[in-house]
C-alpha cells in the first residue's frame, strides 16, 4: 500500500509539474482551438445538450464517415438548466442542434421560439403518439423513458409480500413507510411521478392521493441520487449505504442497469418495476433557430433517428429508442420491462399547471 | 491594481450585472416591484433567517473544532504531519453528494455513531453543522496555521520571562498577532456556509433551504429570472453587510510582526498538556475526516464479486457507456484547468494583496471587500452570467476552455488575497525601507526582502487556489463546453446513473480525486522548501 501510494504520488507530481508547464505556455492554445474550428467551420456540427447525453465514440465516428461532419458536444447541467441556457442564448445560439428537451419542458422551449422546423428523414419509423409536434416539426422525438416505482425483490420475497403494481397499491397499509420519492421542485423523476398521479387521479383528485401517500409514510429527498443510491434498499449502492426503503421512484431502465458489469450474470435483476406506476418522458432534438451550420444540423438530427444511433442509446443513456425497428441490446431484452400503458400528459397542460401543482404539492407533502 | 480590477470587472461584475439585468429589465421596463414582492414573502424571509443563523453557527463550530488543529499543525512536529495536513484539505474538494453520502453512512441510521452510542444525525440541523465543519476544517487550519507557524515564539517567551502566565502571554502576544488571520478564516467559512448548497440539500432534506438553493431553483428549474435576480441582489447585499462588519472589526489590527522560518518554530510535543492536545486533535480528525473518507475508499473496492479493483479498471475504458472519453482522462482535464486557474488566481489575488498593502486609501480598502464578493455569489448566477455576457468580441469566450479556469479562479483569488494579506501586512515596513535606502530597486526589494518572507504564504495560497479549482463544481457544471469534464463533474455524471458499475466507478473516481488533491498539495508545499530562496 505504502509503495503504491508513493509511486502514485511521484507520477502525480510529474503530472502536476507538466500541467504547470502547459499552463505557462498555454496561452496560445485557445487560438489553436479557434483555428481548427475556423478552417473547418462547416465541417463541425455543434450539439448542445444536458449532462446525461452520451454516445459511443464509434457511433459518432460513423456519422463523420457518412457525412463528413464532426460532432462537437456542449453539455451544461441537468435537463432543466440546459433548456434554460438555450433559451437565454437564443439570439446568439451556441450550437446547431439542441437535444434533451422532454415533454415536461417542451412548451417552454417552443413558446420561446427556440427551434427551426425540420422534418427528419426517418420520421415514418416513429410512432405517431410520440410525435408531439407533428404539425410543426420543430422538434423530433429521439428517445423515451418511463419513470416508475422500482422495488427491492429480495425484500418482498423475504416478507412474503407481493410488490405493489399501481398508484392505488402504494397507499395500502401493507406498503406503509416503504416508499421514497424525490422533491418535485428539484428533481425531474420526482416531477414525473407527480404528473403520473395527476394523470391518473385528475386535476381534482391527485391532491387527495398525495395526502394518503403522506399518511402512508412516503419519504421525500431532494434528488434521484439520494433516493436511489442512499435510501433505496434494492440498488447495490443503496445496500452499501444501508438504505431501508424497498420502494423508490426511479426508471423502468434501472433493473438492466443494475446487472451491467455484474459477473456472473444473475438470473434476474435485484430490482423490479411496478408497471402500473409509470409516467412516460419523451426527449426531443431540434434545429436551433439561428444555427450557423443548418445543413450539418439537419444531418445530425437525421443521424439521431438512424438505426445505429438509436440502438446505441439504451446502453449509453438508459432510455428506449423511439424507432420501431430498433433492436434493443440483449441485457435490456433479458432484464428490461416493457411498459405498455404508461400515463402521460399533454405538454401544454403541463406548462399551464406545473407551477400551481408544484406549489400545492409543497404545501401538502413538505409542510 | 489595474489588473485585478479589470479581471474582477470583466469576469464577475459584468456577467452578474448582465444576468440580474436580464431578470429585472423585462418587457421594456424595470421591474423593481418584484423586489418588494419577494422581500414581502414570508417563505423567503424564513429562508434568509435560516441561511444566516446556520452560517453563524457553522462558523463558530468550525473555529472551535479547528483552531486547536491550526495550533497543532503549526507548532508541533509529529510524524506524518504534512501528509495529514494535505488529507484534511481533501473534503474541501470532494463533491458534496459523495462526501455527504459517506457522512450519512457514519452518522445516520445504523451508522457508526448510531450502533455505538445510539446517536443519529441525519435530517437534523446538526448533520448540516457538522458536515460544514468537515468541509471547512482545512480553511482554518491553513489560513490561521500558515501565519501561526511563522510567528516568532521568542516574543511569547519574552512576555513569560517578564512574569506573564502562560495563558496571559498567549492572550497578550500571540492572540492579537493571530487576530486578523482568524478573522479572515472565519469570514471565508461564513461565506462558504452562507452560500451552502449541496450539504443543505443532502443532509437537510427538502424542508431546509438556503438562499443559494432558492436561487438555483428559480434559475435552473423554475426559470423565474426576475425572482432569481432579486434573490441574487439580496444575497449580495447580505454579503456586503458581512464584509463591512468584518472590515470594521479588523481595521488597523494588523501590525508588523516578526516572521521566522516555520521550520524553527515547530517542536516535538513536550509535556502532558501538549501530548493530550495532539491526541485530541488527532482523534477529532480521525472521527470527523478520516473515517468518512475511509468509507468512500472501501466502497470503491467493494464490487459485487467481492473486494477488488474492477471499478478502477473500468475507469480506463471508454466502453463503460457513460463518456466518450475514459473517466480516467478527466484527471488530466482537472489538473490542467486547476493549474491554469491557480496561476490566474495567484496573479490576481497576489497583485490585489500587494496593492492593498502599499496603498491603504479608502478606495483601495473597498476593493479588498469587492474581491470577496464571488465567494458570496451563487454558482448558477455566475455560470449563466458567463454564458450571456461573454459572447461578444473582445470577450467571446463561450466556447473557450479558458472559461472554466476563469470561473474557478474567481473563487480561488479571494483565498489567495486573504492568505497573503495578513502575512504581507506583517512584513516590517522598516525592512523594505532599509533595503530601499541602501539603493535596491522596488523589484529587488520585493524579490529579496518580501518574497522569501511570504513564500510560505504563496505556497499555502497556491494550494488553496488549486484545491478550490479541483473541487469546483457549481460554476463548472453550468458552463456547457466542449466535452472535457472535470473530475467532480464526471463523478456527478456517474452518480446520476443506476447500477453497481456506475456507482462503483463514481467511488473509485472520488478516491482518485482525493489522491490527486493530497498529492498536489504535498508537491506544492515541497516546491516551496526546495526553491524558496532562489525564486
Amino acid at each position: 500500500m505504502r509503495t503504491t501510494s508513493r509511486r502514485a504520488a511521484g507520477a502525480l507530481a510529474l503530472a502536476a509539474a507538466a500541467a504547470t508547464v502547459l499552463a505557462a505556455c498555454g496561452s496560445d492554445s485557445p487560438d489553436k482551438g479557434k483555428d481548427k474550428a475556423g478552417s473547418g467551420g462547416s465541417k463541425t456540427v455543434t450539439l448542445v445538450s444536458h449532462d446525461s447525453f452520451a454516445a459511443s465514440k464509434s457511433v459518432l465516428a460513423q456519422f463523420t464517415k457518412e457525412t463528413g461532419y464532426t460532432v462537437k458536444v456542449l453539455r451544461g447541467g441537468d435537463a432543466g438548466a440546459a433548456v434554460n441556457q438555450a433559451i437565454l442564448t437564443k439570439d446568439h445560439p451556441r450550437g446547431d442542434v439542441f437535444f434533451g428537451v422532454d415533454n415536461t419542458l417542451l412548451s417552454r422551449a417552443l413558446d420561446n421560439g427556440l427551434f427551426t422546423p425540420y422534418a427528419a428523414k426517418d420520421l415514418g419509423q416513429v410512432p405517431a403518439d410520440v410525435q408531439l409536434d407533428a404539425a410543426g416539426h420543430r422538434v423530433t422525438p429521439i428517445d423515451s423513458g418511463d419513470v416508475c416505482v422500482n422495488y427491492d425483490r429480495a425484500y418482498f420475497t423475504a416478507h412474503h409480500l407481493a410488490p405493489p403494481q399501481t398508484f392505488a397499491d402504494l397507499v395500502k397499509p401493507a406498503y406503509k413507510n416503504l416508499l421514497v420519492t424525490e422533491n418535485v421542485s428539484t428533481s425531474s423523476p420526482g416531477l414525473a411521478f407527480l404528473l403520473g398521479s395527476a394523470a391518473t387521479y385528475g386535476d381534482g383528485g391527485w391532491q387527495g392521493y398525495w395526502k394518503q401517500l403522506k399518511s402512508n409514510g412516503v419519504e421525500v429527498v431532494d434528488s434521484w441520487e439520494q433516493a436511489y443510491n442512499d435510501r433505496f434498499s434494492g440498488s447495490s449502492a443503496g445496500k452499501q449505504a444501508k438504505g431501508d426503503r424497498p420502494l423508490v421512484v426511479s426508471y423502468a431502465s434501472s433493473p438492466p442497469a443494475e446487472v451491467i458489469g455484474v459477473t456472473p450474470e444473475p438470473a434476474q435483476s435485484p430490482v423490479g418495476v411496478s408497471t402500473g406506476t409509470c409516467f412516460r418522458q419523451i426527449e426531443f432534438a431540434g434545429l436551433l433557430h439561428g444555427a450557423k451550420n443548418t445543413a450539418g444540423g439537419r444531418a445530425l438530427i437525421d443521424f439521431m433517428l438512424s438505426k445505429a444511433f438509436q440502438q446505441d442509446m439504451p446502453l449509453q443513456m438508459y432510455v428506449d429508442p423511439v424507432r420501431e425497428d430498433a433492436v434493443e441490446p440483449p441485457v435490456f431484452v433479458k432484464y428490461g420491462t416493457k411498459i405498455d400503458h404508461p400515463t402521460t400528459l399533454a405538454p401544454a397542460k403541463i406548462a399551464a399547471k406545473r407551477d400551481d401543482w408544484v406549489g400545492a404539492w409543497n404545501s401538502i407533502v413538505l409542510k | 491594481m489595474a489588473l485585478p480590477l479589470l479581471f474582477f470587472a470583466a469576469f464577475f461584475g459584468y456577467p452578474v450585472a448582465a444576468i440580474v439585468t436580464r431578470g429585472l429589465h423585462q418587457g421594456g421596463g424595470w421591474q423593481f416591484g418584484r423586489i418588494g414582492d419577494v422581500l414581502g414573502d414570508a417563505g423567503i424571509r424564513h429562508v434568509l433567517w435560516f441561511t444566516c443563523w446556520q452560517a453563524a453557527a457553522s462558523t463558530a463550530l468550525t473555529l472551535l473544532a479547528a483552531l486547536p488543529g491550526a495550533y497543532v499543525f503549526a507548532r508541533l512536529d509529529f510524524p506524518g504531519r504534512r501528509l495529514l495536513r494535505a488529507i484534511v484539505t481533501v473534503p474541501f474538494v470532494l463533491p458534496t453528494v459523495v462526501a455527504g453520502s459517506a457522512f450519512l453512512a457514519l452518522l445516520g441510521r445504523d451508522g457508526f455513531t448510531d450502533s455505538l452510542f445510539g446517536v443519529r444525525l441525519d435530517t437534523s440541523v446538526w448533520a448540516i453543522l457538522i458536515a460544514h465543519v468537515f468541509f471547512n476544517y482545512a480553511v482554518v487550519v491553513r489560513t490561521v496555521g500558515g501565519l501561526w507557524a511563522q510567528l516568532d515564539p521568542a516574543q511569547e517567551e519574552a512576555a513569560r520571562m517578564l512574569g506573564a502566565g502562560r495563558l496571559a502571554a498567549w492572550r497578550r502576544v500571540t492572540l492579537p498577532a493571530l487576530g486578523p488571520s482568524v478573522a479572515a478564516a472565519a469570514l471565508m467559512v461564513f461565506l462558504f456556509t452562507f452560500t451552502s448548497f449541496g450539504v443543505i440539500q443532502i443532509l437537510g432534506g427538502p424542508t431546509y433551504s438556503t438562499l443559494e438553493v432558492e436561487i438555483y431553483r428559480q434559475t435552473a428549474e423554475i426559470f423565474d429570472l426576475p425572482t432569481a435576480a432579486v434573490l441574487t441582489l439580496l444575497q449580495l447585499a447580505a454579503v456586503v453587510a458581512i464584509l463591512a462588519v468584518h472590515a470594521w472589526t479588523v481595521r488597523r489590527r494588523e501590525s508588523a510582526l516578526r516572521l521566522v522560518d516555520p521550520a524553527l518554530t515547530a517542536h516535538r510535543p513536550r509535556g502532558a498538556a501538549e501530548r493530550t492536545l495532539l491526541g485530541a486533535v488527532l482523534a477529532v480528525i480521525a472521527l470527523l475526516i478520516l473515517l468518512p473518507l475511509g468509507v468512500l475508499v472501501v466502497r470503491s473496492f467493494d464490487t459485487p464479486g467481492g473486494y477488488g479493483l474492477a471499478f478502477y479498471r473500468a475507469l480506463g475504458s471508454t466502453d463503460g457507456g457513460t463518456f466518450s472519453v475514459a473517466p480516467w482522462e478527466t484527471v488530466g482535464n482537472s489538473l490542467r484547468f486547476a493549474a491554469v486557474a491557480t496561476v490566474i488566481a495567484l496573479t490576481v489575488g497576489g497583485l490585489a494583496a500587494a496593492a492593498l498593502v502599499r496603498r491603504a486609501g479608502r478606495l483601495v480598502r473597498g476593493f479588498d471587500a469587492l474581491l470577496m464578493l464571488p465567494l458570496g455569489t451563487s454558482a448558477v448566477t455566475i455560470g449563466f452570467g458567463f454564458l450571456i455576457a461573454l459572447d461578444k468580441p473582445p470577450l467571446d469566450l463561450r466556447d473557450s476552455w479558458l472559461l472554466v479556469p476563469l470561473a474557478q479562479a474567481l473563487v480561488g483569488a479571494p483565498f489567495v488575497m486573504r492568505v497573503m494579506l495578513p502575512v504581507l501586512r506583517a512584513v516590517d515596513e522598516r525592512l523594505r525601507e532599509a533595503a530601499a535606502v541602501l539603493g535596491a530597486s522596488p523589484w529587488r526589494v520585493w524579490r529579496e526582502v518580501e518574497l522569501p518572507l511570504v513564500s510560505r504564504a504563496v505556497a499555502i495560497a497556491a494550494g488553496f487556489a488549486f484545491a478550490v479549482s479541483l473541487g469546483e463544481f457549481g460554476a463548472t457544471v453550468f458552463i456547457a463546453r466542449p466535452d472535457d469534464p472535470t473530475l467532480p463533474v464526471a463523478v456527478a455524471r456517474l452518480l446520476g446513473r443506476a447500477g453497481a458499475l456506475n456507482y462503483g466507478q463514481a467511488m473509485a473516481l472520488s478516491t482518485v480525486l482525493m489522491l490527486v488533491c493530497a498529492a498536489s498539495l504535498l508537491v506544492l508545499e515541497s516546491l516551496r522548501t526546495t526553491g524558496s530562496g532562489e525564486l
